[in-house]
């Protein structure tokens, strides 16, 4: 195994957005019960592919060119995941398995994939490779049974944040959803909310775009809206420990929504009097964001200028964000980045943020 | 921390003449459109009424905060809705702030969102004529904007052409939020139409598609759906980039009216760093889409970002370029911008001239 040497400047992070694949329905067989495994082969969905509009596989932000296996999609080698944490020094990392599952509109297979999706992560990925944390996979199908299943991963420490995608039916602040609140905040496991989903309607205001480009292009502008829909719902209220984080939202379209709630809020107070907080001040104490894709410009002036206006010395977590392509080479973190602000991006406010993180690598520690 | 310093700079008398690039005219009744409607429209707008993508015939779904979502003092004495009495708006508006020249932008009754379209086309007619018998030609400075049905690209194309050897319109008017994003083929002839006429396109927040107001789904609130309009301005950005219109058609500009501007500089670079990873997946689009952003779009004020720390505005508009803001007030709607207290930096007499007046002047050839 290739040592890490000294300088690697991300020796000892914490990466808090990596992604595991599912190869094929066929490997989750194994952590089926009986009743929907004879389904799946009898009904032929353990041959069907249940790729994400959101990523093809073969485009190229899904993989990276040198972090594509040989064989089968980017994220399914896990002693590649493996190297990958060797080369970067890293200390823990946190997986997510964005599955095509949550797109199912049947509430009861939705749930029968995440809990496989969750056992599979367990023994195939998190048994095999300790620095590994996982994310739980949820029925968004179904609050309720997204929180059966919250209850049921729970006692597995090494799951440390429930994810939900991007792109839902409904916005993520309605009541509708709050059962996965109450489940998270329960368990001191934060929201982690990642690019890509359902896509049950146009994911712009305007319609349907043309391109993978521009869907991905909208996925900030997603985030943006749920952010401001957990903020005016008052799930920040109503759930006071919960904790979100913005998986792969990118970064710079942050202060803009910043400045222009605040000023909505100043406006219209009366239409959501439960919100007693600027926005501005619930996300910097409430909300963080993953550091890739980094959407500023290689420029130090504008680098250090967006971080001024973000505010909040602790928002941002690093992530590589492996196996998606946002940089190469070892390149993890970007130009200009001001090297006061590394220990706790690297580290520091990855272990702030997830408790079972900390205690985990606190114990590795002791 | 958030809520402070509103008001730090004062007033800032305008010694210039001020453009101001948003103000909505009304009308009191449709018997104020009836003259420039044949019977056949009036009977059918009589029995019919409005046929639109949403549950309300003609009541927007997310009530507003103040009734005609206006200013409290905008009530003409004419016993008509704000934005109605030609003599009231020269008085309270044109006149107490010296405002030189004032852009229509009439949102109803909204022709360009009726699923007749043959019906659609007629309320754009009587609208546009109405705009100048009513307005224009009784007030020299005001001007007005073209209307069009532009999900029937054939009768906008008409329309366009049938209005606009009259200078008193001096701009397209367009939604941003259509049946499908603005750069997709269908909508080519109306820029084709726009080019040949030497008219800018203005897209002004407004639209009922019967796509949700956001990429996330529909909001609960007021303040999420105000707060969309710039998120679906974004995605009309990206469109008209990505499907090539900037490139098939390099001498259309687009005015970008009441989605605020913060977000531009963000945009750009992210679609940037999209397009360098991507772009053989739109090779219609040539250089790197800020540089589109830089030259092909300007945006008006209103409503006036306010960033936590004021000096923070003076970068984003560094990044944006002074020549792209256009002062607007949007009277006389609720959050009107008064052009003594818009910006609370301290603006050079060049930057002065230029937002409150000459940009203006030069895009839409005043």
């Amino acid at each position: 195994m290739p040592q890490p040497t000294p300088k690697i400047p991300t020796l000892g992070a914490i990466d808090c957005d990596v992604h595991v694949s599912v190869p094929s329905v066929g490997a989750l067989m194994p952590y089926l019960d009986d009743y929907w495994a004879d389904q799946f082969r009898m009904r032929g969905i353990d041959r069907l592919d249940f790729s994400l509009t959101a990523y093809p596989p073969n485009a190229p932000l899904s993989g990276r060119p040198d972090w594509r296996p040989k064989q089968g999609a980017p994220g399914t080698d896990r002693e590649m995941l493996s190297r990958h944490l060797d080369r970067f020094g890293l200390r823990a990392a946190i997986a997510q398995c964005l599955h095509g599952s949550m797109a199912l509109h049947t509430e009861d297979m939705a749930a029968a994939f995440c809990r496989a999706i969750n056992d599979w992560m367990r023994a195939e990925w998190l048994d095999k490779e300790p620095r590994l944390f996982g994310a739980i996979t949820v029925p968004m199908q179904s609050p309720e049974l997204a929180a059966e299943e919250i209850e049921r991963c729970a006692a597995d420490q090494r799951f440390v944040q429930v994810l939900l995608p991007a792109a839902t039916d409904m916005p993520l602040g309605r009541r509708w959803y709050w059962p996965i609140y109450k489940a998270a905040e329960r368990h001191g496991l934060p929201i982690g909310i990642h690019a890509g989903g359902l896509f049950r309607h146009a994911p712009t205001a305007t319609g349907w775009p043309s391109f993978i480009i521009e869907d991905y292009a909208a996925q900030s502008q997603l985030f943006d809206s749920q952010l401001l829909s957990l903020i005016t719902e008052g799930v920040f209220t109503k759930f006071p420990d919960l904790k979100v984080v913005l998986l792969e939202s990118g970064i710079t379209w942050l202060p803009p929504f910043m400045w222009r709630t605040n000023k909505i809020w100043r406006g219209l107070r009366p239409d959501v009097p439960w919100v007693t907080q600027a926005p501005p001040d619930i996300v910097r104490e409430r909300v963080r964001l993953t550091l890739q894709p980094f959407d500023a410009p290689e420029d130090p002036v504008k680098v250090r200028a967006t971080l001024d206006h973000i505010g909040g010395d602790g928002m941002l977590l690093f992530s590589t964000d492996f196996p998606h392509w946002h940089f190469d080479g070892d390149d993890a973190l970007p130009f200009g980045l001001p090297p006061e602000i590394l220990p706790g991006l690297l580290s520091g406010n990855a272990l702030a943020t997830y408790p079972r993180l900390a205690a985990a690598l606190q114990e590795t520690v002791a | 921390m958030s809520q402070t310093v509103l008001e730090a700079l004062g007033s800032q008398q305008q010694k210039v003449g001020i453009v101001d690039c948003d103000i909505h005219p009304n009308f009191r009744s449709p018997a104020d459109l009836a003259p420039f409607m044949a019977t056949r429209w009036q009977q059918h707008w009589r029995e019919y009424g409005s046929h639109l993508r949403q549950g309300l015939s003609s009541t927007l779904a997310h009530p507003r905060m103040t009734p005609g979502v206006a200013r409290a003092d905008s009530w003409p004495p004419n016993g008509g809705p704000p934005g109605s009495d030609l003599e009231f708006m020269r008085t309270q508006h044109l006149d107490a702030y010296g405002i030189e020249h004032g852009m229509l932008m009439c949102l109803r009754p909204g022709g360009c969102d009726e699923r007749n379209l043959d019906f659609g086309a007629a309320l754009c007619r009587a609208t546009n004529d109405w705009q100048v018998e009513a307005w224009v030609r009784k007030e020299p400075r005001l001007s007005a904007g073209i209307t069009m049905p532009q999900e029937d690209a054939a009768a906008a194309v008409a329309e366009i052409e049938r209005c606009a050897p009259d200078s008193a319109f001096r701009v397209i008017n367009m939604p941003p939020r259509m049946l499908e994003p603005a750069g997709r083929r269908k909508y080519w002839p109306i820029y084709e139409a726009a080019v040949a006429a030497g008219l800018p396109i203005g897209i002004h927040i407004s639209g009922v598609p019967g796509h949700p107001s956001t990429g996330a789904g529909w909001p609960s609130f007021y303040f999420q759906e105000h707060h969309a309009n710039a998120q679906s301005m974004q995605a009309v950005v990206t469109s008209l980039i990505m499907e090539g219109v900037l490139e098939a058609f390099p001498t259309l500009r687009f005015v970008l009216i009441e989605c605020g501007f913060a977000w531009a500089p963000s945009l750009g670079w992210r679609l940037d760093k999209l397009w360098h990873r991507m772009r053989n997946e739109v090779p219609q689009v040539k250089r790197p889409p800020s540089e589109y952003i830089r030259e092909r779009f300007w945006y008006t004020t209103q409503p006036i970002e306010e960033t936590e720390d004021p000096g923070h505005l003076r970068e984003i508009i560094d990044w944006i370029g002074w020549d792209r803001l256009l002062f607007s007030t949007d009277y006389p709607h609720w959050d009107f911008d008064d052009p003594n207290y818009t910006f609370r930096i301290q603006l050079t007499e060049a930057e002065r001239r230029g937002v409150f007046r000459d940009n203006a002047r030069k895009v839409f050839g005043l």
